[in-house]
């Protein structure tokens, strides 16, 4: 217990320290957790056997942020992204394998050795790069776009590089075969369990067939219901538990088949992308994907085995740069051939250039299977550790040297950002509704959040997609894309909550207009006084409406009618602004005697103006349309 | 709200004298389906990058057609210039307008007692037809010209006190695009506003001509 307490006391203050200069620095918050991680492990020794325990924890948070990818790509876009996952993804595998293991053959080496090396760095770091491309803002660039279909074809391929690496076994060194490890898809990297060990091809091929069909299902079918009922619970903290499970459980079955825990979740989020809860998990997983995943990059910084490092500086330094600049070269290449935009080829290309986290976990696993000789692999890891430092520079370098040269140079054409913005609306009730109907109607896309998961679902069977989730938490809001939305609406029927919601985004994000509903007027004064740009009183348009038929129901004139409404309107408007400086020096309208005052008297014109002919209130309603004075003519004549 | 004080009301001014201020231009623009628009939104993109001028979209701003007579008139009072431009529809302008007119232009405001609010300013229409010029004549299938067409308006700035200029006019608007007449038809407009801003425009020879873009070397003095 004192030890994990230590430890984990230890690689919190690490990164609490040492990421926060990084950022500050420009260097992006992976480098801080790496160098992070350097400091503690190899450099002041305060860590050391663990790592690797924790290591396999902190692995999860790739686990995680492969759901949370998958939960911003609905299958429609994965669809899309076909050809490009398979081509240019499949192409960038081979071709790095192929040329790696010609060069290794030309040292001297053996040719499975050499195919099983290139594998291992064909294969990029999901977690850096998409940690790196989301923290600048580019995930949504072509080159961003790109570099994932590559990543996520990487990851699929892990299950085929598992299955042929022990295939390479040199002659020599067969000896070393661990026992069992032989058999198709024996990707025993973790753990012991499998469900698979040991079945024929054609079974095997059938079990997994059988979990991904299980996933999609129980994603599809099952876990919205569960979601649904324990939302109506309320309790926040199962719902995240429940996530969790998801999460876990999901991890934990593609184990047992021997397939890759991240692409199972990456489909588990790819399921729930259209689903209603997709805000509210994303909002609940990211802490703990962080979290994770800062400790996964502390752990490869700490991992750095400087006594080999010493031993061997020069090749690994020079090995790890040929590998990154043969990578490049293929990327390079590939993007060309894709027809990516200049500044997007250099992105792809940089950012993919390092190996990544799998080439640990296949490099022990070769080593396993007498693949390749240890101490060899030894300086092999180093490689891997070390293009993986030095990628964020890369991204430096990109963002200093080449976007700058590209942006000036064309005016690249504004992606196809919806003409209009998104707008976040909190609330779809009857109010919410109207406002979100009207704004689909018109080409606007709307972000729908309610935290009545009842009222999301009977809206989600009429074809109106909504999400569940409280509105009023700050990081659900910033799930459903406030920083990028143009307008907030307001349209709750919690009063107190409207404020506070009205409040917080005014702070966290000034740029966005706030549009409120509310309930009377004093709610309408203290939304204004919170920020809000706009406020329209709920139920004000409707009762004006109303009256409107009735005086037309009596019998006075349609337009004269309309044109009462308006100087109505007119005056209702003149006085709210006139009294929200009394109401502001005491909002205690019981006490304030100024403003009852005012608002008798305001009350008071609109009477005197509709009851009488002389109009005090300068009725533009009688104003407008008004004859010239019957002595008009005499008058003119005169003139001319 | 570009509220200018009257040009007499700035004593400075009036010693430099009134010929060398710069006439102050108000352009109301009226367009009810701007996005359909190719004529007039050329057209009203070029005149909001003239300095100098004041550009307003009535529909934008009176989307219900609720024209609020005090701000309308504050406009006029602090503008030298009044410009209704406009598409042509049935011989006269889109319909806001003559709300405006209605509204607008009171009695003791604009005409009759003390009505000399827009005496001495100059007014004329920058309009785009759908007909084709020479349809615009007794002897074409409009019967009338342009400028006959638009007498009530003429009469309208007659009786305010208004000189009449006749209309900035672009005929066959709805080929004017494909044809690549609309560049040309832009420059001409901005080099009209221009010169007006700059007293560059021969009022007298302007006066009584059909159209104000017949022939703009012969009315507009180059600086
Ligand atoms: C309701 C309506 C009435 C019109 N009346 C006339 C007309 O009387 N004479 C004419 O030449 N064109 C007429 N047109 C054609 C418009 O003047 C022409 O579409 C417009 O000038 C094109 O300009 P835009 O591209 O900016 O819309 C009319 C168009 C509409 C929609």
């Amino acid at each position: 217990m004192d030890g994990m307490l230590f430890h984990a006391f230890i690689y919190l203050a690490a990164a609490v320290l040492a990421v926060p200069i990084a950022n500050r620095l420009g260097l992006g918050s992976v480098l801080g957790y790496l160098i992070a991680g350097i400091l503690i492990g190899p450099t002041l020794g305060l860590v050391g056997a663990e790592t690797e325990e924790v290591q396999q924890v902190a692995e999860f948070g790739v686990v995680m942020m492969l759901f949370l990818i998958g939960l911003e790509l609905e299958p429609k876009l994965l669809w899309e992204m076909r050809a490009r996952i398979l081509g240019l993804g499949g192409l960038q595998v081979m071709m790095t394998a192929v040329l790696i293991a010609a060069a290794a053959l030309l040292l001297g080496y053996h040719g499975g050795l050499g195919l099983a090396v290139g594998l291992i760095f064909a294969m990029s770091s999901t977690a850096i790069v998409l940690q790196t491309l989301g923290e600048k803002g580019l995930t949504r660039t072509d080159g961003g776009q790109a570099s994932f279909a590559v990543l996520l074809f990487q990851d699929l391929s892990l299950i085929p590089v598992l299955a042929l690496i022990p295939l390479l076994a040199a002659p020599g060194l067969s000896g070393l075969w661990a026992a069992g490890s032989g058999e198709p898809g024996a990707g025993a990297a973790h753990g012991a369990m499998s469900l698979v060990a040991g079945l024929p091809g054609w079974g095997y091929a059938l079990v997994v067939l059988g979990a991904v069909a299980l996933v999609v299902l129980a994603g599809h079918y099952l876990s919205r219901p569960l979601f649904r009922y324990i939302a109506e619970s309320r309790l926040r903290e199962v719902f995240t538990a429940s996530a969790l499970l998801l999460i876990i459980g999901i991890a934990l079955l593609m184990t047992l088949v021997d397939l890759s825990p991240a692409l199972g979740t990456f489909l588990a989020g790819v399921v729930l992308a259209n689903s209603e809860f997709r805000h509210e998990l994303q909002s609940d997983i990211e802490p703990f994907k962080g979290l994770l995943l800062g400790l996964f990059f502390i752990t490869v910084g700490a991992g750095i085995d400087f006594g080999v490092l010493s031993a061997h500086l020069a090749t690994v330094i020079v090995l790890t740069l040929s590998v990154m600049s043969l990578k490049m070269a293929v990327l390079l290449g590939l993007a060309r051939l894709f027809r990516l935009q200049p500044g997007d080829q250099w992105l792809f290309a940089l950012g993919l250039a390092q190996a990544g986290e799998f080439g640990f976990v296949l490099l022990a696993f070769s080593v396993q299977n007498g693949v390749i000789p240890a101490d060899l692999a030894r300086i092999l890891s180093l490689v891997v550790a070390l293009s993986m430092l030095l990628t964020p520079a890369l991204f430096i370098a990109y963002d200093r040297l080449i976007a700058p040269a590209l942006r000036t140079g064309s005016a690249s054409a504004p992606d196809d950002i919806d003409e209009w913005g998104t707008v976040v609306i909190a609330g779809i009730g009857r109010f919410g509704q109207i406002v979100n109907r009207l704004l689909l109607a018109s080409g606007v896309r709307t972000v729908v959040l309610d935290n009545r998961a009842d009222q999301i679902d009977l809206l989600r069977k009429v074809g109106i997609k909504g999400y569940y989730g409280d509105a009023a938490r700050p990081d659900l809001l910033h799930a459903a894309g406030i920083s990028q939305a143009r307008l907030f609406v307001v349209a709750i029927d919690d009063q107190d909550r409207a404020v506070k919601m009205v409040e917080h985004v005014r702070r966290t994000y000034p740029t966005v207009k706030i549009l409120a509903r509310a309930f009377d007027v004093r709610h309408l004064y203290l939304l204004q006084q919170a920020g809000a740009d706009l406020v329209v009183r709920e139920v004000f348009d409707s009762s004006l409406t109303l009256s409107i038929a009735a005086l037309k129901a009596l019998g006075m004139h349609p337009f004269k009618v309309e044109r009462m409404a308006r100087a109505f309107r007119r005056h209702e408007a003149e006085g709210l602004t006139s009294m929200y400086d009394l109401w502001d020096e005491n909002p205690d309208i019981a006490r304030n005697l100024v403003l009852q005052a005012r608002i008798r008297e305001h009350v008071g014109s609109l009477q005197d103006a509709l009851n009488s002919d002389r109009l005090q209130l300068h009725d533009r309603s009688e104003r407008g349309w008004t004859p010239p004075p019957r002595g008009i003519n005499r008058e003119l004549d005169g003139d001319a | 709200m570009p509220s200018h004080a009257p040009l007499a009301a700035s004593p400075g001014r009036v010693e430099v004298g009134v010929i060398t201020a710069r006439r102050r231009i108000l352009c109301l623009f009226a367009h009810p389906s701007i996005d359909r628009s190719e004529a007039n939104r050329p057209l009203f993109d070029a005149t909001a990058r003239v300095a100098g001028v004041t550009l307003v979209d009535l529909y934008a701003e009176y989307p219900t057609g609720e024209i609020d007579v005090d701000r309308e008139q504050a406009r006029l009072r602090g503008h030298d210039v009044i410009c209704f431009m406009h598409p042509l529809y049935w011989y006269s302008t889109p319909s806001i307008f003559k709300e405006w007119q209605d509204l607008v232009l009171e009695h003791g405001f604009a005409y009759g007692i003390g009505g000399t609010a827009l005496h001495g300013k100059l007014f004329f229409n920058a309009l785009t037809a759908g007909g084709p010029e020479q349809a615009y004549c007794a002897a074409g299938y409009n019967h009338f010209t342009i400028r006959e067409l638009l007498c009530p308006l003429e009469q309208t700035a007659r009786l305010c006190g208004m000189v009449f200029l006749p209309p900035f006019a672009l005929f066959g608007a709805r080929t004017a695009v494909d044809e690549g007449r609309i560049g040309a038809h832009v420059t001409d407009w901005v080099r009209v506003l221009e010169a007006l801003r700059d007293h560059r425009l021969d009022l007298a020879a302007a006066v009584p001509l059909t159209k104000l873009n017949a022939d703009l070397d012969a009315i507009i003095r180059e600086p």
